[in-house]
């Protein structure tokens, strides 16, 4: 998916740059050829119309562009990031909600959650479920591909697949306040019998994520270390998207004025 | 008494916005005292904060431009050096004061300095292009400069009174509602921005209505220059698109000030429809700047090829092409929402069928040079630097228009790339080569040649050392408004990405040094003749500076190039048109209408973000009083007698007969 | 050697005297109408400028009004458990409100009929009749507006009542504004009679007055009357 989004974009600068180079070639050129200094060149003080060069002038570029909405046309369909990905395995369920300022990620069937840590089996696509409690927020993982926006009351998909085991990095790449720089999070990609290991291991370990944990995760925090949680209310998610839960409550001092300006240095 | 606003509003704390502020206050101070002391309060008064002189309003557009320009540079400044030594650091500056830089940065450079630049050029140049002597509505283009001027103000008092948005150049809700910036940061943008906003919107009411109704005798559609067209163009666009922006401040400050929920999180409010709507504005609000600096460039490229514009009703075409297109792409500032493939698609293509509309504009520019006599002067520099940084960032763009592509790149440093790319180089290239070129037309002499040039190169390579490895940057996944980076990898690039800023400096530096040289040199420099580029259009028939009637008989236009002809006939029978008869001018009255404007509105706008609520209603029925008693006014208009007109006149006249004998004796043009 | 006169400079000759500036043509079928800004006589005349100006405004505001029609359509079942808008809607107020506003834009038409006349009475009792008329409008709506509240229904309850309230208000509000600026137009043509900047004014308020009304007639129909049916 990723490989066929750089792909993509390969190309339509390689369509462009054909067009691009000489024209900026032939811009040099002209007013290299054309400068005053240079008596040998013929001046046509005249001269501004040609219907030829007017027609060559329309048609460049309408065909690069008729050629690149090919390009956009077969690929938005093909690349959706919505549309599941063509595989023999079974999809794996990942819920993810952007708080701030972190990512809990809530692994339905494995019944386990993480915060600023995703686990992934390598060669097996995810169906990422993308919502957010507060602000803004966009889910991206730059080596695996698509990004898409994480919003409040609204739910958006993204399917994405990790071809061999590697740890990575994901990101929000939508500006979401005081701590968005460090919102960043590990993405461990496994090998699929090292992943149901792993789901295991964590389930029933650790602590609880029900409503009044998640009350608590939902405040405002920057830098959390990952955690793991053993046991995940099972409608949590639900009930975050369609904001049965109220969204989470931004900065605690709601005075206002330059005063929780030095909020970032607590 | 006072809303919200107390001590704790002043920054004692933070000694980078306490020192600023105590400097520009300073420096504000000691401009005021030099004003007073050396008696120039009357001639200020008079001859600019009251004048209704297009050519003046312009001027004073442009110095607001610049003065603002320098301040979103500084904040550039700030920005690239804290990405630069904030690598799994700190950094100097802390969120909440990044937060605010950058997102003052933006607003800064779109509302406060590339608007009122442009504006400024469009009050200059057009009436004097149309062969007219002022734009349709006088006093209120004064009106809305000094709104322009307010909202400015605003802004640059959030830097020592309270905060500026930490949201971003625009104020995406949920983050930007009280629930998430409870702060006075958003309400500054929003007032700020809202005032200046109105001013904008009667610019192009009244420009829409100049370009179409307002032309001198002759002057028909197809005869306009090129930068008429796009001045329309343009206004057409912020008439269509600034009620917009309107709209949705008002339903945000709605929101934020009496719970409302139009873009809230919950309880039925919806942030998507905020993005729809201030893209709706944002992206056309692109082809408002542009549109006017290809205006430039096409005035510079064939004036300085000696030769017309290549292919100008393609121009003409292509233009207003652009002009309706620009406002059907909005949703390419969000594809990664998800809105599915259909609905990408249709954006996708009809973001990148503007580059139709943009690259016949360009081939078009190269071929008014293919046969002509093209003469490397600054303007043309920059020009030519625009075509290559243009023609980059518009491929860029078309990439960013492919959402498959967008889904990799959306909101990363290969987008801010993208718009400075187009944004600088074919908006702020052209404001430079405007500035060049018209500079000796508004003050009767030239800027100096090598100072400019240097100002260019170090511009241009500048440029491109500061943003080519935000491209790989992006490419590597870097977002953009990173307050520190956590990824050491970037270090180098984003060292290099200093050091062009570095460069930039310089060649900001070398532009104040052109400007101090060139007024010390100002009688080297003069123009005697009115005409020092070889001009084709009617500005450069008045003389330089033009009086404050443009012309003592409007031109009559009898083919396209209106003052080209006209010059073309006077050097093959060597001598000037005969002379009319003057008649008696009515020219517009100043006003302090829009001086008292702007003061009633800077104090309603800092009333309404403080909540301080009686000032406020008293701001807006002193706005009504105002509003009244200018109504009431009797006189609108003086009469110039025939003979000022005619003394002024002759004096032009002598400069081009002299100017006439000068081409004959170099040229010897058989007679 | 010939007494005739060369046919083609006669020709050449009449061409020149019909077209001055070399336009190719002599305007639309007819001759140039001067000071109308077609671009062979020069700037047109100051009514014809500040009509055209106030006509484009009335366009940018129509713009304006758009957005809070789109608002409404958006979130036009975003109730978040609140009324509807067919708990909102009592048609007999609308009505009146409706027939007091298109009779005080008749009213306008009738008093600009006057102006055309420079009869001043006439002119300012048709005025005063259409100011008391939008009174009447924007009092009904006052009243609606208070009735909600005591029931409740505020714009802080839904993005729903928020795109209601912000779009009928902002409705309202420009009745309000041209009504401040109805009796200010009043006092000034009592001082200073028919002047042409006063003519030029009475045009615009009626311009204004006129899309009000028109604005009006949508709102009436999307919200009112689909809220109705709904």
């Amino acid at each position: 998916m990723g490989r066929d989004d750089s792909r993509i974009l390969i190309d339509a600068t390689l369509i462009m740059l054909a067009i691009v180079v000489p024209t900026i070639l032939l811009a040099f050129w002209m007013a290299w050829r054309y400068r005053a200094s240079n008596t040998r060149a013929e001046y046509l003080p005249y001269w501004s119309y040609s219907g030829r060069i007017e027609a060559v002038v329309w048609s460049i570029p309408i065909l690069t562009i008729l050629f690149i909405g090919g390009v956009i046309w077969i690929g938005s369909y093909r690349l959706d990031p919505f549309r599941p990905l063509e595989s023999k395995t079974p999809p794996l369920e990942v819920q993810v909600v952007s708080l701030d300022w972190k990512w809990l990620f809530i692994y339905p069937r494995q019944g386990v959650a993480t915060v600023n840590r995703l686990v992934v089996p390598a060669g097996t696509p995810v169906h990422f479920s993308i919502t957010s409690a507060s602000v803004f927020n966009t889910f991206f993982v730059p080596r695996l591909g698509s990004m898409i926006y994480a919003m409040p009351g609204m739910v958006s998909q993204l399917n994405l697949q990790a071809d061999r085991p590697a740890e990575l990095w994901g990101q929000s790449a939508m500006f979401s306040g005081d701590g968005f720089s460090d919102m960043q999070f590990q993405v461990t990609s496994v090998p699929p019998d090292r992943f149901a290991a792993w789901a295991q291991g964590a389930r029933g370990a650790g602590p609880v994520l029900d409503q009044a944990a998640y009350a608590q995760l939902a405040r405002q925090s920057q830098r959390v270390a990952p955690i793991t949680f053993g046991t995940v209310d099972p409608n949590l998610f639900a009930a975050i998207s369609t904001q049965k839960i109220a969204p989470a409550p931004g900065p605690a001092d709601k005075q206002g004025g330059r005063e929780i300006v030095a909020g970032g240095r607590r | 008494m006072f809303g919200k606003l107390s001590w704790s509003a002043i920054p004692f704390d933070q000694p980078i916005p306490l020192i600023t502020s105590i400097i520009l206050v300073l420096v504000i101070a000691g401009t005021l005292g030099l004003v007073t002391w050396k008696r120039w309060w009357p001639y200020l008064w008079n001859e600019w904060i009251t004048s209704v002189d297009h050519k003046k309003i312009g001027i004073m557009y442009v110095l607001l431009g610049v003065v603002m320009l320098i301040r979103g540079f500084a904040d550039a400044i700030m920005m690239r050096t804290q990405q630069a030594v904030a690598i799994n650091a700190p950094g100097y500056l802390e969120p909440e004061h990044y937060d605010q830089i950058f997102s003052a940065h933006g607003t800064i450079m779109i509302f406060f300095a590339a608007m009122p630049l442009v504006i400024g050029f469009m009050n200059f140049v057009t009436p004097l292009q149309l062969g007219v002597r002022d734009v349709a509505f006088p006093t209120m283009n004064l009106v809305s400069f000094w709104l322009t001027a307010s909202g400015a103000l605003l802004v640059n008092v959030s830097l020592f009174v309270g905060e500026f948005a930490r949201t971003g150049w625009l104020p995406y809700p949920p983050l930007s509602e009280t629930a998430y910036s409870p702060g006075v940061g958003v309400d500054y943008y929003l007032w700020a921005v809202q005032i200046s906003g109105i001013g904008t919107l009667m610019t192009g009411i009244n420009f829409v209505t100049t370009v179409l109704k307002m032309r001198c005798p002759g002057m028909s559609y197809l005869r306009m220059p090129m930068f008429c067209w796009t001045t329309l163009a343009s206004s057409l666009i912020i008439v269509a698109v600034f009620p917009i922006l309107t709209a949705t401040l008002a339903m945000l400050s709605l929101d934020r000030f009496f719970g409302w929920h139009f873009f809230t999180a919950g309880a039925g409010g919806n942030p998507m429809m905020f993005m729809n709507l201030i893209w709706a504005w944002g992206h056309p609000e692109v082809y408002i700047l542009v549109l006017p600096a290809f205006g430039i460039f096409s005035e510079v490229f064939s004036t300085f090829s000696g030769k017309p514009l290549f292919g100008y009703r393609s121009m003409v075409a292509a233009t207003l092409f652009i002009c309706i297109v620009s406002m059907m792409t909005w949703l390419h500032h969000f594809f990664t929402m998800g809105s599915g493939p259909a609905v990408n698609t249709a954006f996708g293509i009809s973001t990148s069928v503007i580059a139709v509309g943009t690259g016949v504009k360009i081939y078009n520019w190269i071929f008014t040079m293919y046969g002509g006599r093209v003469r490397m002067s600054v303007p043309m520099l920059w020009s030519l630097g625009f075509i290559f940084t243009f023609v980059i960032g518009g491929m860029t763009g078309v990439l960013l228009a492919v959402p498959p592509a967008d889904f990799l790149v959306h909101n990363s440093m290969f987008l801010v790339a993208h718009f400075h790319n187009v944004i600088v180089g074919g908006v702020v290239f052209a404001l430079f080569a405007g500035l060049d070129y018209w500079f000796p037309k508004a003050f009767g002499f030239r800027l100096h040649e090598g100072w400019g040039k240097a100002s260019f190169w170090f511009a241009f390579f500048g440029f491109w050392i500061t943003f080519a490895p935000l491209y790989i940057l992006g490419l590597e996944g870097m977002t953009r408004r990173l307050q520190h980076v956590n990824i050491a990898e970037w270090r180098p690039l984003l060292l290099i990405s200093l050091a062009g800023v570095g460069i930039l400096i310089v060649g900001a530096l070398c532009q104040v040094i052109m400007l101090v040289v060139s007024i010390v040199q100002r009688d080297r420099l003069r123009d005697d003749s009115g005409d020092p580029w070889d001009g084709r259009s009617l500005e450069w028939a008045t003389a330089s500076p033009p009086p404050f009637f443009n012309f003592a008989i409007l031109p009559n236009v009898e083919g396209e190039e209106a003052y080209w002809g006209i010059k073309v006939k006077a050097i093959e029978s060597q001598r000037l048109s005969e002379e009319p008869d003057y008649r008696d001018i009515e020219m517009p009255v100043n006003s302090p209408v829009g001086f008292y404007t702007a003061v009633f509105a800077s104090v309603t706008g800092f009333a309404l973000i403080w909540q301080i609520w009686w000032l406020a209603g008293l701001g807006l029925a002193a706005a009504f009083a105002g509003f009244v008693v200018f109504a009431w006014r009797d006189v609108h208009e003086f009469h110039v007698p025939a003979d000022e007109v005619a003394k002024v006149e002759r004096a032009r006249r002598a400069q081009r007969e002299a100017l006439l004998e000068r081409i004959a004796a170099e040229e010897s043009v058989p007679a | 050697m010939t007494d005739h006169p060369l046919p083609a400079a006669v020709e050449t000759v009449r061409r020149v005297r019909e077209d001055p500036h070399r336009l190719g043509h002599r305007g639309h079928g007819h001759g140039p109408v001067e000071g109308a800004g077609h671009g062979m006589t020069g700037p047109a005349r100051k009514r014809i400028i500040v009509g055209y100006g106030f006509w484009i405004f009335l366009l940018s505001d129509i713009v304006l009004f758009s957005c809070f029609f789109a608002a409404f359509a958006v979130q036009r079942g975003a109730t978040a458990g609140g009324p509807g808008i067919s708990q909102l809607v009592e048609m007999p107020r609308v009505g009146w409100e409706t027939a007091a506003l298109l009779l005080s834009s008749y009213t306008c038409g009738l008093s600009f009929a006057a102006t055309n006349a420079r009869n001043l009475l006439w002119t300012q009792i048709f005025l005063l009749i259409t100011g008391l008329l939008g009174l009447v409008f924007v009092g009904l709506e006052l009243f609606e507006f208070i009735d909600l509240a005591s029931r409740g229904i505020t714009p802080q309850v839904s993005g729903f009542l928020s795109a209601f309230f912000g779009l009928v208000g902002l409705h309202g509000l420009h009745v309000t504004l041209a009504g401040l600026w109805l009796l200010t137009m009043m006092a000034q043509l009592q001082v200073k009679g028919f002047r042409p900047e006063v003519v030029h004014r009475l045009i615009c308020f009626n311009l204004f007055w006129h899309a009000l009304d028109i604005v009006w007639i949508g709102i009436f129909t999307i919200v009112y009357l689909m809220g109705a049916v709904a």
